[in-house]
Formats: structure tokens, C-alpha cells, sequence
């Protein structure tokens, strides 16, 4: 019989939201499995001292996009993994906008063997609601669901037709799982490249109005009061969308959202050189959208903090602002952003950060994970909270530099991640 | 302290993005050095060895006729060696980019790029990856600045000055890098600009430019001591943000009937190309208050004081390094 495996995190300040647990605490991991919490004695054990450290169920960001298959010099689903357990993150969820998009099941284990293979952080996947992501007819939701992804979303793109989007809610919700929408409606939203308001007149450039993300967001919510699907906001970006989700939440509906770093921390204003870095969608808001967010964050209103880690080649990024492709990267610092963008400002403290990092985001696309107790699966991050360094895309496992956070200087480092026991990211 | 001193304090630019970042100092230095220009045009031989030897690439992704001519001649009259660029699409997905065309032209040793662009910002892009000197001819509906300089230097030609004038701008102002560019320069030198059109060709956030709006034309008519008649761009239009062609000439056309209910010295003004009865009537066009075709004229010499000044802007930097 082979040895198996035993790691003793000794010292550290464990966190785990989902358990009310925040103290000091050993973590025993013993093969795949968390065997033991609190006072902890191993002899056999391999010891890590994580004195001054946190230590957290392994991050989950349900909003990735690791471009394979189609786009792999700008990403794959190896080198996505890689920057994946160095931001701290043990799963993450494949957006379908690939080339061709994830729209039935052979797509689905094909991410499924690719994740694997990296070996690096669990890799999920969403299929898209509709075939080819046209908005048009419903993709085989019931096969993939059977492959195992574990919601829908034509991401890149909202559900245009509200009939489309009324059956694939009824559909989903008889598979039980979540659909996802990217809230902006393209009558509103059409040719924009930048958010719609003060800046994009000075610049010249087409704006998209902070409606579109409204109207579909307000659709949506009234398609949920009709069928009790369980439905997810993408990347809320909008003062307006805040108010739509405290409502539907006030209703009771099984409305979740997410919000992305840059939503959190950057506004329009960063656009006044034309820098593509800053093109992303839904775009950069003002300054009153970005309290907003901070405020439902406050409020326990997001479920989420999701990258929408979009890789692209510099090259891409050189082009016009108006041609540039929509996007940012960063998957391996963002833990230090939501640190900059929340916890200095005091808008939450930690338990509540890693709660919408971890059991919260499972919670949405139901599934076993973000929770350290016993016998639960040692998916497990080591934070240490008060190490300074300076974001460099240029040291990225990720393949690409899209990342306007390069040369900023932020607290919080991902010091080792585990995914099922084993050790697949360290800091030295 | 000498003129010539005092020029080579004013101006330290090596390119020309667009007006929203020039001080009044600045660009009422560039009006002023275009009229010492001026006189050129007027000689039996139109020339000066200003330029001699410089290469200056007119790379117009976007069709004109007006600006790409005026900046070809400026050039030719300042001496510089010309080369047309002409490139329909500017679809990058495909083929060659921006940044490439344009390092592609440097390697072939040029001085100066005037480049028209249908995209927003693509002067500042290009200026910041090659070392020639950039002159934006038109970027999206972002800037147009010899457009505007060429504007208020044709108002003071026939009024002495801007301060204090009022200036309707009227027409598509959303898709409009005249407006803009307008808008800066005008300002700058002290009119007060009262922007005029219906909502749907209004941008984002109108109310926050230092400007007036009025969805009236008939309102302001009276109090305009300027108007410039923006041309519908059919082309940039998504929709149909009015009725009809014949609905917004009712309600925003200039007419002689509107004319005569203005000022008696209303100067009328256009960037061109006219759509003769839409924005404007014939004889509105063509009458003694319009100064469309000195427009045009002054063109020259406003873009060969640009021309003339960005190759000094760069003397002035490298002397500084």
C-alpha cells in the first residue's frame, strides 16, 4: 500500500465562513481530505508553519476565460491552471466563448481532460445557453448538464430575446442548474467600447449606457419571479444594477451576482489616454457606480468576487481603442486587488472577503466546495495577508499581459495552494 | 526679449492630437504664426524652403477631398516631399495594423505622419509608438483640430476676436469631431458656444462641456453672431436618430427665412462637404454672410503653420534633451 500523504498547517489563522470558524487552528490534510481542525498533533505529518498567515478554503472564481479551445496563444486551459493556483484559486469556471464555443457536451469534457491534465486547480466549465451562443436556440443544456457543467451562459454576449431567455430558465431549472447572463442589452449597448458619460464624449469614442446593463438585469429578475430559476448576475457593474439585485434579493428570488475587480477599483477616467488595457466589458463606470458596488459588497449583497480574467495578446492591445478586443487579466494578483479595493478601505473584513471567494461562489453553481472542515476535500490557500509586493504581468504564468494593475503596489500574497492535498503552487 | 524668443517659449509641441490640451496662449500662437503664412499663397511663386528636405506621409484611412488636398499643398508650399498614403479599411482583424502601417512608413525615414483615422484616439496611439511627428487630420469623432483652428482663425479674420461671441454649433454634434475640436478651441478664446440639435444627436453628458445646449434653433437664432453648420454624417449614423431628412431641415436647416431673422452680420459658416438643402439652403451657402470658401482658403495656411510648427516642436525637444 502506498504512504499516503500527510500535511500539518500548523499556526496560522483559520478562516472558513461557511463553519463560523475564524481563529487560531492547525488543518490536518491527510491523501485528499481535510482529516482534522484545531489543536492537531502528526508526528508523520510534513509541517508547515503558517504563523502570521491565513489559511482559507481554496479560492473559487466562477469567471474565467482560458480561450482553449481556439485562442491558445493567448491562453490555455495549462497555462490559465497555472496562473490559477497562483492567485490562490483550487477551481475555477470556464466561460463557452471559445472558438468553438462550449455549446455541447463533447466541449465540456474536453475542458474537463484538458483541466485535468494541467494538474493544477480544478477546472469547471458552463455550456452555453444557446447554440453557438447565438441568442437564438437553446444549446443541449441536459447533455452537458449530464458532462458536468455546472450552469449556462452565452458570456460575451447577453441572452438578447426574452423568450429565449424564459425558456432557458424553465429548462435549466428542471436540471437544476444556474444560468448565468452578461446583463447588456445590444439596442442599448451595440457599438460602445467604453462606458457611455462624461469621458466618451471627450474622447470621441461610442459609449455604452449603463441601461443596457439595466433593462436585461430588470428583465431577468421578472423571468426569475415567473419560473424560481436559479439565476446569476455576471460582473454587476452599474449603481443601477446594485439597486435591481438588493430588490430581487428583498423579493427572495434565487438571484446571485458577481462583481469584478476592476468594477471595484478603476473608473472611465483611466480611458483619457486611449490605454486598451482599460478597455473591458461591461466597461469601467464612474466613481458614485464604483461605491455602489463597494456598498452592496458592505451589504452582503455579493455573492461573488469574480476576475473575468480575460487573456489577449499584446499585439491585439495595440490596436485601436475602438477595434482593441475587450479584456483584462488577472487571475494571479487579484487577491491583492480585492485587498486594495476592499479590506484597506474597511468595506469588509476578511472572513467576509474570503466568504465571497469561496463557499459563496460554490454556493452558486452548487457545488461541494469553499469549506475546511473534516472530510471535506483539502483545497486550501495560505495567505500571507501582510506581504507587500508590486504587481509584474511580466512574471504571469498566464500567457498574456492585458493587465492595467502592472507596477501597483498591493498587500496580500498567495503564499501555497493546495488542491486535494497536494501542494501546486508555492511562493518560494 | 525678441520675437523669435518668444516663439520658441510658446511652442514645444511635435505633434498636433487635438486642441483639448492646448492652452489659448498656444493656439492663438498658432493663429498668428498661420498669418505670417498667409502672404505665401499670395506670391507669383507660392513657395518657401521652409520644409525643404522633410518627408511629411498623408495617411488617410478615411475619403477626403478637402483636408487631405489643403494639407497636400500646405507641405508642397513649406518645400517637403509628399507621400499619399490612402488605405479604405481600417478592419485590423485582417491584414496590416495601424502601429505597423505606420512603423513600416518610418523605417522608410519620414518626418511628419498626417493621419485621418475613423477611430477615436488613433493619433495619440500612433504618437506614442513612432517618433515622427503626428498631425491628427480627423480621428473618429474624437478631434479635428486643423479643422477647428482653421474655424476661429477665419471668425477673427472677419470679426478681430472671439471673445465674448456667441457661436451656435448645429447638427450632428454626437458623431462630430468638429464639434469637439470646436468646442475647445472656441471656448479657449472666450465665445460662449451654444451647441444646437435634437437630443438624438446630443453625446453622453452634454450638460457637463462648458457649453450651452438648445434642441431650438429658432430659439437662438436671433442672439448668434456665428453659426456652424455641421454636416449630417449619413455615414456614422446608427438609426435614425430624426424622422427625415425633410423633418430635420424644417427644424434645423438654415434657411434664408432664418437668416434674415438673425443678426444682419451673422457670420455663417461650414466644414464641408455641404448637402445643399439639408443642413443648409443654396443661397444661405452661397450669400454674403457666408465665409465657407475663406474657410477653405485659410485652410492652407493654418495647416502650414502646423506643419512648420510640429518640425520645430521636435527641434525644441531634442534641444532640451
Amino acid at each position: 500500500m502506498p504512504m499516503v500523504e500527510k500535511t500539518l498547517i500548523k499556526n496560522g489563522r483559520l478562516i472558513d465562513p461557511a463553519n463560523k470558524v475564524d481563529g487560531k487552528a492547525d488543518v490536518l490534510i491527510v491523501g485528499d481530505k481535510i482529516a482534522s481542525v484545531g489543536v492537531v498533533d502528526a508526528p508523520d505529518a510534513q509541517v508547515i508553519d503558517a504563523a502570521g498567515k491565513l489559511v482559507v478554503p481554496g479560492l473559487i472564481d466562477l469567471h474565467v476565460h482560458f480561450r482553449e479551445p481556439g485562442d491558445e496563444e493567448e491562453e490555455t486551459i495549462a497555462s490559465g491552471s497555472a496562473a490559477a493556483v497562483a492567485g490562490g484559486y483550487t477551481s475555477v469556471v470556464c466561460m463557452p466563448n471559445t472558438d468553438p464555443p462550449i455549446d455541447e457536451a463533447t466541449g465540456v469534457e474536453f475542458i474537463h481532460r484538458m483541466g485535468r491534465q494541467a494538474r493544477k486547480t480544478f477546472v469547471y466549465v458552463m455550456g452555453a445557453v444557446t447554440k453557438n451562443r447565438q441568442g437564438v436556440e437553446l444549446s443541449e443544456m441536459g447533455l452537458m448538464a449530464q458532462a458536468g457543467a455546472v450552469g449556462y451562459t452565452d458570456d460575451g454576449d447577453g441572452v438578447q430575446d426574452a423568450a429565449v431567455m424564459l425558456r432557458a430558465l424553465k429548462y435549466a431549472g428542471m436540471l437544476d442548474r444556474v444560468v448565468a447572463q452578461h446583463c447588456q442589452d445590444q439596442s442599448l449597448g451595440g457599438r460602445g467600447v467604453m462606458n457611455a458619460g462624461y469621458n466618451s464624449t471627450i474622447l470621441g469614442l461610442p459609449g455604452i449606457d449603463p441601461l443596457a446593463e439595466e433593462m436585461m438585469l430588470w428583465r431577468d429578475v421578472q423571468l426569475v419571479r415567473k419560473t424560481g430559476s436559479r439565476y446569476h448576475a455576471q460582473h454587476i457593474s452599474t449603481a443601477g444594477g446594485v439597486k435591481i439585485i438588493r430588490e430581487a434579493k428583498q423579493m427572495g428570488l434565487p438571484v446571485t451576482c458577481e462583481v469584478s475587480p476592476h468594477h471595484l477599483l478603476l473608473t472611465d477616467d483611466a480611458i483619457v489616454e486611449y490605454d486598451t488595457n482599460y478597455k473591458v466589458n461591461p466597461p469601467l463606470r464612474t466613481r458614485a457606480d464604483v461605491e455602489a458596488l463597494r456598498q452592496a459588497i458592505r451589504e452582503g449583497l455579493v455573492d461573488a468576487l469574480a476576475t473575468d480574467h480575460a487573456p489577449h495578446l499584446q499585439s491585439e492591445k495595440e490596436l485601436e481603442f475602438l477595434t482593441a478586443p475587450f479584456g483584462i487579466a488577472s487571475l494571479e494578483c487579484a487577491l491583492g486587488l480585492y485587498v486594495k479595493a476592499l479590506i484597506e478601505p474597511r468595506v469588509v473584513d476578511w472572513p467576509a472577503l474570503i466568504s465571497m471567494l469561496t463557499y459563496r461562489p460554490a454556493r452558486v453553481i452548487d457545488v461541494p466546495k469553499g469549506t475546511l472542515g473534516p472530510g471535506d476535500r483539502a483545497d486550501v490557500t495560505i495567505i500571507d495577508p501582510g506581504a507587500e509586493y508590486v504587481i509584474d504581468a511580466d512574471a504571469f504564468f498566464s500567457k498574456s499581459r492585458n493587465c492595467p494593475y502592472h507596477g501597483w503596489r498591493v498587500k496580500g500574497r498567495v503564499e501555497k495552494t493546495f488542491v486535494a492535498g497536494e501542494l501546486r503552487f508555492s511562493a518560494d | 526679449m525678441t520675437e523669435t524668443d518668444q516663439e520658441k517659449l510658446t511652442w514645444t509641441h511635435k505633434h498636433l492630437l487635438g486642441l483639448k490640451d492646448l492652452t489659448r496662449r498656444e493656439i492663438e500662437f498658432l493663429l498668428d504664426t498661420a498669418r505670417g503664412f498667409e502672404e505665401i499663397s499670395t506670391r507669383s511663386i507660392k513657395k518657401a524652403p521652409t520644409l525643404r528636405g522633410k518627408v511629411v506621409v498623408n495617411l488617410f484611412f478615411e475619403d477626403s477631398t478637402r483636408t487631405r488636398t489643403s494639407f497636400t499643398l500646405a507641405a508642397n508650399r513649406l518645400s517637403a516631399d509628399v507621400v499619399e498614403f490612402t488605405k479604405k479599411s481600417s478592419s485590423v482583424s485582417k491584414g496590416e495594423t495601424l502601429i505597423d502601417t505606420a512603423r513600416n512608413l518610418e523605417a522608410m525615414g519620414i518626418d511628419i505622419v498626417v493621419i485621418r483615422h475613423n477611430a477615436g484616439g488613433a493619433a495619440k496611439l500612433l504618437s506614442r509608438h513612432i517618433n515622427a511627428c503626428i498631425i491628427n487630420a480627423g480621428d473618429g469623432y474624437n478631434e479635428h483640430p486643423t479643422q477647428a483652428l482653421l474655424d476661429v482663425y477665419t471668425i477673427r479674420q472677419v470679426r478681430g476676436s472671439l471673445e465674448g461671441l456667441k457661436i451656435g454649433i448645429v447638427g450632428d454634434i454626437a458623431h462630430s469631431r468638429v464639434a469637439r475640436s470646436n468646442i475647445w478651441a472656441m471656448t479657449k478664446l472666450g465665445a460662449e458656444v451654444t451647441l444646437i440639435g435634437p437630443p438624438t444627436l446630443m453625446p453622453a453628458k452634454v450638460n457637463e462641456l462648458p457649453v450651452r445646449v438648445s434642441y431650438s434653433l429658432d430659439a437662438v437664432i436671433q442672439e448668434l453672431d456665428v453659426i456652424n453648420m455641421l454636416r449630417i454624417q449619413f455615414e456614422r449614423l446608427g438609426g435614425n436618430p430624426f424622422p427625415s431628412v425633410r423633418e430635420y431641415s424644417h427644424f434645423f436647416g438654415l434657411t434664408v427665412e432664418r437668416v434674415a431673422r438673425a443678426k444682419p452680420d451673422l457670420v455663417v459658416m461650414h466644414p464641408g462637404p455641404i448637402n445643399r438643402g439639408v443642413e443648409i439652403e443654396s443661397e444661405v451657402a452661397d450669400g454674403a454672410n457666408s465665409v465657407i470658401l475663406r474657410q477653405v482658403a485659410n485652410g492652407l495656411a493654418v495647416r502650414m503653420a502646423v506643419l512648420f510648427l510640429v518640425s520645430q516642436g521636435v527641434a525644441e525637444q531634442s534641444k532640451e534633451r
